[in-house]
This record gives structure tokens, C-alpha cells and sequence, in this order.
């Protein structure tokens, strides 16, 4: 299902259904994986070698997004870091404007979350109501040290006081207009594209 | 899905699946230190129980406090149903008070169809006299389908939930005893053979509903016979409590040709489960070493049984109402 973020349906996945390939590209698969690399070398650095380090992707494109930043810190460290999924359908402010939706998938490291250092990573930051019920959700599994907020694309119009820590491209836009980020474990290629929602 | 949940043939193989699919993940939810989710915050669920029950209102009750409902609890005793107050008028003051779903267990088949049309909340039935109990055939089959290592799994990254799960295709289920009592039986048979399980009801004539040729299985009395052909093995409560005629000629007798004791159990393949929906007679329908053996499956379908009735609240309340 590809994931779009539009003005029209909020925040969330949604518009479900239209082919890969429209829209305008913004970013190639090329693209994709240095910014990846250059967060992942970001992370290393802000956290000090990323030793107490998590990773939890948000379902569905921050799930391969937490796993190649993982590879990309053990690359460099020579050690395995950590990384999981998070779901938030249940923490949602939006369940009750839509049909009742199907859960992702919850996989916590063995170790937990306690005492760690959770950077969260989702795929598109917008309104911040996702990665408020990402927080609201790490609440019930336990208590990290910090949590920290990586994203790919920045594309703006918060409704939260919330802000990223890593940035893969903070890409200026419109609320009409819809980014769709696609990644080959989900939709068989690395894109990032812009479109006009009609 | 639809707004009320009453009886299992409402449920597509789509719609099946996907309860299943879902209660795999809010299953792993029990393994938490904080078994908690907000999603439900601020909504009542009744609990509205005219027949005696342990495990359904207790099931009930933990997997809308899971998410967080309120939890009214009623039951006819003690209440003004002692007093000759209709299931109308009950209905009518559940109504008042505002619940958004009503968990409904009567001795009368049906009494949940007539709720529904009297509350504007969802209808969740728990057992309607000898009709149907469509959550537990919903837990049974989410029971065979761990069992059976057929549950949505994979890798997280793969897709949102892993790979969704598969259905009960091939597996051949035995439901073995008091059919004719059996909300049990009918909403399994229904549920089973909708996701592709082949399933066999074993029984004394007397105790097989009239137009049980019309359901969806097959019927045998020889439990013997089918004994190594099944891979999974229901046996069903000798209802007592609704039995006014002489279904048997004795309790011993119809153990010795229907319950399920460590020899027959030997005679079920290596992989085959034994389930029983509770409460157990132990010893007439099944022998207390089966009851506690690795095969038997009677505590896990309770764990399992919270983990589903969750899941049918999420999914009946937790989004937008229908029509919306």
C-alpha cells in the first residue's frame, strides 16, 4: 500500500491505491541512500558512537528505514545495533474519524527500551501527530534515557511542538500537495515523489 | 466489518482473517509489563449477562479494560430482571446510560437480533441459547490457527503486520458430543468451514439437531472411526442444565462411546490438538489426563479468548461508526 501524506485525509496512511510513478520525482533511490548514510554517521556522532543506541521504525516505511540506518551504524561501529518496530495504530487522536484499521506490527528489542537512548524513524514528518502517539506508545513499554526523532523527508506544517533530530531532506510543500516515499522492502523501489492531490 | 457482531456467518473469510490478523498482534500485547492501550478511553462497554458465566464475562471484561472502555457489569440476578423488567425495557435504560457496545449472553436464541434493533450501540453477542457464540468460535480458530503455525508472522519491515495469516484450509476438524445444546457447535461449524477447515460432527442421533443436514459438515456417530483422521478434536459440555428428556441412556454409557479418554487420544495423529470450550465435565466428555495434556488446548483458548474479544471491540468500536 503505498503511504501518502495529504492535506485532505490529515495526517497518516491513506490514500491507498494509486500507482507508483505518479507524481513528480524528488528524490532516487541514490539520493536516498546517502542521506541514510549521512544520518546514520549523524547518529553515531550526536550519541556517541550510538552504544545505548535503539532504533524503532514506525510501521510500514520506518520499519526497512530503522533497519538500514541500523546496518549503516554497524558499517562504521563493527557492532549490531538494536532495532524494532513500533506501531501506533491503537495511540492514534484519529482512530475514530475512520474505519477501524488493521494493526501493524510491535517488535521490541529483546533488551527493551529501559534506559536506552530510542530514536524513533518514520518516513515523512508532517503535522507531529504521528510521533505524538509514538510516544504515548514507547510510554507503555518502558522508560528510555531519551528518545530521538529521525525521518527522511521534513516536508513542514506542524500541528505539535515537535521537531526532528536527523533529517534526511527537508523538502518545502504545500498542503495540497501529497509526498509519497517508496522503499524497494516495500514497494520494489527507492523514491521519493511529490504530487498535486486532486 | 458490521456494526454488531451476532452471529459468525456475518463474518466474510475476509472479515475472519483479518480479526485473526489483528489478534495476533494485540496478543503480543499480553506480554507486556503494562498490558494497556488507550484506544477504547472514554467509551462503555455492558457487560449484560442474563445466563451464568465465567470465562466469557470475565474475557469480556479484561479485554475492554485492556482498551481501556469502561466496564459496566450486569447480570439478571440481583437485578430488576428479578422483578419481570423486559429485555426491552433493560435495553431501554442501557440505552439512557449510553453504552457503545452491548456484550449480550440470554438463554433465549435470538435475544441479541432484538437488541440490536432497540440500542444504537454495537451488538456483541455471548452466547444466545443454543444458537450461536460467535467470539468463541472466533478464539477456537484462532486457537487451530497458532496452533497450526498458520498466524500472521514474518519479519518486521516486510509490510505493516508481517505477512498476514493464512486460513484453516485443509485441517480437519472433529466436534464431538452435545451438538444439539451447542452455540458452540453451530457458530465453529459456520466460522471453520468458512475458512476452509473440513469439519465433522460426532454425536449420539439424540443429540443432533433436527436440520443439521443443511450446515456446512459432515456427520458421523463413531467417534473411533474418526478419531485418526482429524487433526484437531473438539469435545463439547454434556449441557445438563438443558437437557429435559433422556438424551442417553446414562451418563457412563455415553462417556464410554463419546468422551475422550487417554486411549482414543492415542489413536489421534501426532500433530492433532484437543480443545474443549469450557466448562468442563471431567471425566465424562473428556478424561482429566487429556484435559492437562500438552495436546489439550483449554487454557490457551482462554488466554487466546481475551486476546480476540479485544480485537472484536477494536474493531466493532475503535473507528468511525458506520454510515459515517
Amino acid at each position: 500500500m503505498p503511504h501518502a501524506h495529504s492535506a485532505a485525509g490529515g495526517p497518516g496512511p491513506g490514500e491507498s491505491g494509486t500507482a507508483p510513478g505518479a507524481g513528480k520525482t524528488v528524490l532516487e533511490h541514490a539520493e536516498i541512500s546517502r542521506m541514510l548514510t549521512r544520518i546514520a554517521h549523524e547518529i553515531i556522532e550526536r550519541t556517541q558512537g550510538a552504544e545505548q543506541v535503539v532504533l524503532l521504525g514506525i510501521p510500514t516505511r520506518g520499519v526497512p528505514l530503522a533497519a538500514r540506518l541500523a546496518a549503516g551504524i554497524e558499517q562504521v561501529e563493527g557492532r549490531a545495533v538494536p532495532h524494532g518496530s513500533l506501531d501506533i495504530t491503537m495511540y492514534r487522536d484519529d482512530l475514530r474519524l475512520r474505519p477501524a484499521r488493521a494493526l501493524g506490527r510491535t517488535q521490541v528489542p529483546p533488551d527493551g527500551i529501559d534506559g536506552r537512548l530510542v530514536v524513533l524513524v518514520d518516513d515523512v514528518l508532517y503535522s507531529g501527530r504521528t510521533v505524538r502517539a509514538a510516544l504515548d506508545a514507547l510510554n507503555d513499554l518502558g522508560r528510555p534515557r531519551a528518545v530521538q526523532l529521525a525521518v527522511l523527508v521534513d516536508r513542514g506544517h506542524r500541528e505539535l511542538p515537535i521537531r526532528p533530530d536527523y533529517v534526511g531532506k527537508n523538502l518545502p510543500t504545500s498542503q495540497q500537495e501529497q509526498v509519497r516515499v517508496l522503499l524497494t522492502e516495500v514497494d520494489g523501489e527507492d523514491a521519493v515523489l511529490l504530487r498535486v492531490a486532486r | 466489518m458490521n456494526r454488531h457482531l451476532i452471529s459468525a456467518a456475518d463474518l466474510t473469510r475476509e472479515d475472519a482473517l483479518r480479526v485473526l490478523d489483528t489478534a495476533d498482534e494485540l496478543a503480543r500485547i499480553s506480554d507486556r509489563p503494562i498490558k494497556k492501550l488507550p484506544t477504547l478511553r472514554g467509551r462503555t462497554v455492558v457487560n449484560l449477562f442474563f445466563e451464568d458465566s465465567t470465562r466469557t464475562r470475565i474475557s469480556f471484561e479484561a479485554a475492554a479494560k485492556r482498551l481501556s472502555a469502561d466496564v459496566i457489569n450486569f447480570s439478571a440476578k440481583g437485578s430488576s430482571v428479578g422483578k419481570g423488567e423486559s429485555l426491552k425495557d433493560t435495553a431501554l435504560t442501557l440505552e439512557a446510560m449510553g453504552a457503545d457496545a452491548v456484550v449480550i449472553r440470554h438463554s433465549a436464541s435470538g435475544a441479541p437480533h432484538r437488541l440490536a434493533e432497540w440500542v444504537r450501540g454495537s451488538v456483541i453477542n455471548a452466547g444466545d441459547g443454543a444458537h450461536e457464540h460467535p467470539t468463541q468460535a472466533l478464539l477456537d480458530a484462532f486457537t487451530i490457527r497458532r496452533r497450526f503455525g498458520r498466524s500472521s508472522g514474518g519479519e518486521p519491515g516486510a509490510a505493516a503486520g508481517g505477512k498476514p495469516g493464512g486460513g484453516l484450509d485443509g485441517l480437519r476438524v472433529t466436534i464431538v458430543g452435545d451438538i444439539l445444546h451447542s452455540r458452540v457447535a453451530r457458530s465453529n461449524v459456520l466460522l471453520l468451514h468458512r475458512l476452509g477447515a473440513e469439519v465433522l460432527l460426532v454425536a449420539p442421533p439424540t443429540l443432533l439437531p433436527v436440520a443439521v443436514d443443511a450446515w456446512p459438515c459432515s456427520i458421523g456417530y463413531d467417534l473411533d472411526a474418526a478419531l485418526p483422521k482429524s487433526d484437531v478434536v473438539m469435545m463439547l459440555r454434556i449441557q445438563q442444565e438443558r437437557m429435559n428428556a433422556a438424551y442417553f441412556p446414562s451418563v457412563r454409557e455415553y462417556s464410554r462411546r463419546y468422551g475422550l479418554d487417554a486411549a482414543r487420544m492415542a489413536q489421534l495423529p501426532e500433530r492433532a490438538i484437543v480443545m474443549h470450550p469450557g466448562p468442563m465435565n471431567r471425566g465424562i466428555e473428556i478424561a482429566a489426563g487429556v484435559a492437562d495434556s500438552p495436546r489439550s488446548t483449554v487454557v490457551e483458548q482462554v488466554a487466546n479468548g481475551v486476546s480476540v474479544r479485544m480485537d472484536v471491540l477494536y474493531l466493532l468500536l475503535g473507528g468511525a461508526e458506520a454510515g459515517q
